[in-house]
């Protein structure tokens, strides 16, 4: 683990200072850190690290850069978990450090500015969502507040800017103060002090959010609302997704698109191996985006057309309800089923991720604590959570043969994932471990935010999407011309036929898995299966194996041996599933 | 003055903390969230099954999972 650390540590420029954004977990630190590095920042995401940090550049003086260091949310320095190390470690090789500290907080907050002050690197204090102490009834003052900590004290709002230009102007002169290290009794006693002097509470009416906060936090009120904001998120994703393809995608493809496709198969001769390759089969003398299986074709038409724009309206839902707080309100709430499946009520925000796209919801298992909850979570999301390029094409081409299909599929899904948590906590060793987390204030998302980290992820998404679905359907192509595919469809035949009543042809489609689920199901399409056949397919397809960048992503998060026991299960799941659905349906 | 634990205090009843009983884990992060001796708590919710209770210390909002709040001991 340390030689991680080290490793990313690597990356970090040499000459420039180094300015390091600490401070406890959601105080707004990437708000600031986006406002300092402004608009010239390379912010770089270290997913290889055990706990990802962002780096950015930053004007110091006037021809002075510095680099910003957004290191993530801790509450103290005593190394306890994975990110106060991370933290410790990047403590040492930093030249100032920015203290954001919550205004509304301030008490506890405190804590890690005194920590802070003891070691031996200056310290600037940044009071920041400044903004928020009024509605809440809180008065501090600021320059109180400097005299007694000894340090530079700034009141900050990174959603508005406020105060950075002059938290800028006070890095430039900062110097390292000497103070008399405290214990930690010492330390409370000292900020009891400290808060006397500086800050006074007013009473405060209960403004609209709050009371929001309190009727969602409820378990009477809190349970349906739960339930009306999940519904309500998944009809709006649906809306806007379906809006997306039926008014904007599809007429692109068919009207700009197909006309250009149908000029260079022309321009080929309607066959021979480019042609093949770029444009695909024709069906019945025409282009299909769907079933052509060219690279031009359907490899730009099933990651732009077809799934590009469920992954607009999910993120976009998502980064609404991420930044207005709702998340661990819902953790909250299913704490309890949770419970019962071997994790806790957090495991959802993974899950939840992992429906946009198994891979940052891989990621996301860091939250966790323990290996065994990390196992049951990995394992559940590998079976039956699937990601929305594959619930997309599910959608597109199972529900031609009626909603119900679809619906019947994702009951299974979520059927298998029950089971399997229940069974799971019921045979393995241990307990899923207690809650403990800060449920955040609802804020209102600022659309800009929200524009924002929609952009970054849908980039994401294209970047990593269209090359892997192009490289997909390449190797399909060139596996049907070597007919290595015909072969493998004779040795797997047994299985396929004989047991999940599939035709052999679905090898492909099986093979393609392990590398895009999308293009797997969409290779479904062309293959003429029944309802039941299609159902089938379409299950074992989600249950059997994670997609390649996924399975990687868990190997490291869970390591190389729980992932293969995880790995044996989820193909064992994958034989019952079919057997089963085969036999009843 | 009475002392119960905290999955005893009603819902909208505030307290002050007396004692976290547990390891230094437990206190450790419990005490990162606020939750320490002497500081003034109020019961937001509390779920069925034994499930999550809510608090407000301070203006900050922290759910804590039922068996952890067992062991704290509140002041009424």
């Amino acid at each position: 683990m340390a030689g991680k650390i080290i490793n990313s540590d690597k990356s970090l420029p040499e000459e420039e200072k180094k300015i390091l954004l600490m401070g406890n977990p959601n105080v707004g630190k990437s708000a600031i850190f986006s406002r300092l590095t402004g608009a010239r920042v390379t912010i770089s995401n270290y997913p290889g690290t055990t706990v990802g940090f962002s780096q950015g550049f930053m004007k110091l003086g006037k021809d002075e850069m510095a680099a910003v260091i957004d290191v993530p949310g801790i509450y103290n320095l005593e190394a306890v978990c994975k990110a106060e190390e991370v933290a410790l470690e990047m403590l040492k090789k930093g030249d100032i450090v920015i203290n954001i500290v919550d205004s509304t907080n301030l008490e506890r907050n405190l804590f890690l500015a005194l920590e802070l002050r003891e070691r031996n690197i200056p310290v600037v204090v940044a009071l920041n969502m400044w903004d928020e102490t009024r509605h809440k009834g809180v008065e501090i003052d600021a320059r109180k507040l400097e005299e007694e900590l000894g340090v530079p004290v700034i009141p900050t709002c990174g959603l508005t800017g406020e105060g950075i230009k002059e938290l800028v102007e006070r890095l430039r002169g900062v110097e390292k103060k000497d103070f008399k290290p405290l214990s930690r009794k010492h330390k409370w006693e000292e900020i009891g002090r400290i808060i006397e002097l500086t800050q006074t509470l007013h009473h405060h009416h209960h403004t609209f959010l709050e009371r929001l906060e309190d009727i969602s936090t409820r378990p009477l009120t809190g349970l349906p609302i739960a339930v009306l904001v999940v519904y309500l998120s998944f009809t709006v994703i649906r809306f806007i997704g379906e809006g997306l393809i039926g008014y904007v995608f599809e007429p692109l493809f068919e009207k700009l698109w197909l006309p250009l496709m149908q000029k260079l198969s022309l321009a080929f001769g309607g066959g021979g191996f480019l042609h093949d390759i770029l444009i695909g089969n024709l069906v019945e003398g025409n282009i299909d985006f769907g079933q052509s299986f060219g690279l031009l074709t359907t490899g730009l038409y099933v990651p732009i057309a077809a799934v590009l724009p469920y992954i607009l309206s999910f993120y976009l839902v998502l980064g609404i309800l991420e930044d207005f707080g709702y998340l661990p309100r819902l953790a909250t709430q299913v704490d309890n089923l949770m419970h019962r499946l071997g994790l806790h009520g957090y495991a959802i925000v993974p899950m939840i991720l992992g429906l946009g796209c198994n891979v940052p919801g891989a990621m996301a298992l860091r939250l966790l604590e323990n290996r065994r909850e990390k196992f049951i979570a990995a394992t559940l999301m590998a079976i039956a959570v699937p990601c929305m390029a594959q619930i997309a094409m599910i959608v597109g081409l199972v529900g031609q043969r009626g909603g119900r299909y679809v619906a019947l599929i994702f009951g299974i899904l979520f059927s298998i994932l029950v089971i399997k948590g229940l069974l799971m906590n019921r045979f393995m060793k241990g307990r899923s471990p207690e809650i403990l987390w800060e449920i955040p204030p609802y804020r209102i998302p600022q659309l800009q935010a929200v524009v924002k980290k929609l952009y970054m992820r849908v980039s994401e998404f294209l970047k990593e999407a269209v090359p892997y679905v192009m490289l997909g359907i390449f190797i399909v192509n060139i596996l049907y011309i070597l007919k290595v595919l015909d072969f493998l469809s004779h040795v797997f035949a047994p299985v396929l036929s004989g047991m999940w009543g599939l035709p052999r042809e679905t090898i492909s489609a099986m093979l393609i898995g392990f590398l895009r689920k999308d293009v797997a199901v969409g290779m479904l399409g062309s293959l003429d299966l029944t309802t039941k056949q299609l159902v089938i397919a379409c299950t074992i397809l989600a249950v059997y194996f994670p997609c390649m960048a996924t399975f990687v992503v868990m190997v490291r998060e869970i390591g190389a041996k729980d992932m293969a026991k995880a790995a044996g299960l989820m193909i064992l799941t994958a034989v019952i599933v079919g057997m089963a659905l085969n036999i009843l349906l | 003055m009475e002392e119960m634990i905290l999955t005893e205090l009603k819902v909208n009843q505030s307290a002050v903390v007396k004692e976290v009983l547990g390891g230094y884990g437990v206190k450790q992060r419990l005490e990162s969230l606020g939750i320490r001796a002497g500081q003034k708590i109020t019961k937001i919710s509390s779920h069925f099954w034994r499930g999550p209770i809510t608090v407000k210390v301070g203006n900050a909002k922290v759910a804590i999972g039922h068996g952890m709040a067992q062991k704290i001991l509140v002041e009424v």
